[in-house]
């Protein structure tokens, strides 16, 4: 295990995504509200790109008839067979028991820190004035 | 993304790899403009007037939404823009050359068929063919068109057909499965005849305007049901097909099936021999059982493929079927694509995988035996 610079945390605004590569493995970040998130960019069903998925919220039916919508954008739907996953742990809703997308934990780190290491600065320069997001891989 | 995709490409070229057939892949125009230059003045006014209205009760577009706009994988917008499919050197990047597709089989929609007045109907259906040739296959060797036909228009199909006759870029014919009537109809006949003739399989492909809902049992509220129902449609298409005598009458004509995936056809197989063993003498003319006439002339695609648990399930059907029945395809680039990389999730012989991803094909369309 080590640990990742992957980018600013001011390049990913709240709503948005970015596609990273880690260890030559493509994790796509999200920003729910100011938390990151990092899940695999391949879909567990057959590889979609998660990355380009629409963000969207829970629709729920207790019972035909009753709607509940919740967790507005933090739910993933995956851009080509619409599998919906929890972006905050990689869960699916169609089938929870069995099917979880790779979830990586990201960390939002001072570059006062970094400077100090040890970490593995990717592509990112790192400099003390701003903060950077860091996953563990 | 897509850089993630062709890095994935890098590490295992495809011209190292089994090239592969796809049996379904839409191109799509990026407007009306793109079939003017095959279409008469009379036609390009009189959609400007009045519109192309298909055959059924919405006229508005299709009759059920779609899991994802445009009915298209999120991820297949060409960067230059327009709509998924109508950019060739996209096409190319992204599922031609990053799956190793060595025959590709164009079935164009949105083309005219099913549109309510005839003659328009048979007017963009020509220019559709013009189209696939200008913009498509004479820029891809790869590429293989399918003569679109205005199917209600059984006359017209034929001469459409017969006009392709001697053209190489045509490999099938290509019909909707929600036809007016039951596709072994005696209206459909002269399709069935043009295309035994010239040598082409006639593809059928979900979706259509005949009118009448997808299902047997009226019209259903959900995209889900009509998904589903693909399934059924062609299930009662296919037993037309058997049962009016179509394949008794020609015998080298090939079916294919498009896109309603094919685990049901055992199940219909074994219902349809058990009342032939019963009510034989209703239809003297069919002088072997209905299994077999699927066994010998019909084909299927692949996608959307079932996913039984356990997957074993999906080995015995295709094991009942034949392994020489199944033409792999992704449908790109609509939503419900199969990737050629994950879809046949069974263990599989070199034989069977070479047959299921290539050689069926290459026997089944026309002139692609290669």
């Amino acid at each position: 295990m080590s640990r990742h610079v992957v980018a600013t945390s001011q390049e990913i605004p709240e709503g948005g995504r970015k596609l990273v590569m880690v260890r030559g493995r493509p994790i796509a970040i999200f920003n729910l509200k100011g938390a990151f998130f990092g899940l695999l960019n391949r879909c567990p069903h057959q590889g979609g790109p998660m990355c380009e998925g629409l963000v969207t919220g829970l629709r729920e039916a207790p019972m035909p008839g009753e709607y509940v919508y919740s967790r507005a954008g933090e739910i993933l739907r995956c851009p080509w067979h619409g599998w919906e996953f929890d972006i905050k742990t990689g869960q699916s809703y169609c089938d929870p028991e069995r099917i979880r997308t790779r979830s990586y934990p990201v960390e939002v780190t001072a570059g006062t820190k970094l400077v100090e290491g040890p970490y593995v600065a990717e592509t990112i320069p790192v400099s003390v004035e701003e903060e950077y997001l860091v996953v563990e891989m | 993304m897509n850089e993630v995709r062709s890095q994935a490409v890098a590490e295992a070229p495809a011209a190292s790899k089994l090239l592969i057939a796809d049996g379904d892949i839409h191109p799509a125009k990026a407007g009306a403009a793109d079939f003017h230059p095959w279409l008469e003045k009379r036609w390009r006014d009189h959609m400007d007037e009045y519109g192309s209205p298909g055959r059924q009760g919405w006229q508005a577009g299709p009759a059920y939404p779609k899991s994802q706009p445009n009915a298209s994988r999120r991820d297949a917008y060409p960067p230059e823009g327009g709509r998924p499919g109508s950019s060739l050197a996209f096409m190319q990047s992204q599922h031609l050359d990053a799956n190793g597709v060595g025959l590709g089989i164009l079935n164009p929609l949105g083309s005219g068929q099913g549109v309510q007045n005839p003659a328009l109907s048979a007017a963009l259906c020509h220019a559709t063919n013009e189209w696939q040739l200008a913009e498509w296959t004479s820029k891809d060797s790869r590429l293989k068109a399918s003569v679109v036909v205005p199917y209600e228009d059984a006359v017209a199909s034929a001469a459409e057909i017969r006009r392709y006759a001697d053209n190489p870029a045509f490999v099938q014919v290509l019909m909707l499965s929600r036809t007016a009537e039951p596709l072994g109809s005696r209206k459909y006949w002269p399709i069935y005849e043009a295309a035994a003739e010239v040598g082409m399989p006639v593809g059928v492909h979900a979706f259509g305007y005949g009118g009448n809902p997808v299902t047997p049992g009226g019209w259903p509220s959900y995209y889900i049901e009509e998904m589903t129902g693909h399934a059924q449609c062609q299930q009662a298409g296919l037993t037309s097909l058997i049962v009016e005598g179509v394949f008794e009458k020609w015998p080298a004509l090939k079916m294919v099936m498009i896109e309603a995936g094919f685990a049901w056809a055992p199940s219909l197989a074994w219902r349809l021999d058990k009342h032939w063993k019963t009510l034989r003498s209703e239809t003297p003319e069919l002088s072997m059982a209905p299994s077999e006439y699927m066994r010998r002339q019909v084909w299927w695609t692949t996608q959307p493929m079932e996913e039984p648990e356990p997957r074993a399930h999906l080995e015995d059907c295709i094991g009942w079927m034949g392994w020489d029945r199944l033409i792999f395809a992704t449908d790109y680039p609509h939503w419900d694509f199969d990737d050629p990389t994950q879809a046949l999730p069974i263990r599989v012989s070199e034989e069977q995988r070479r047959a299921f991803f290539m050689g069926n094909a290459r026997g089944v369309y026309r002139g692609c035996a290669g």
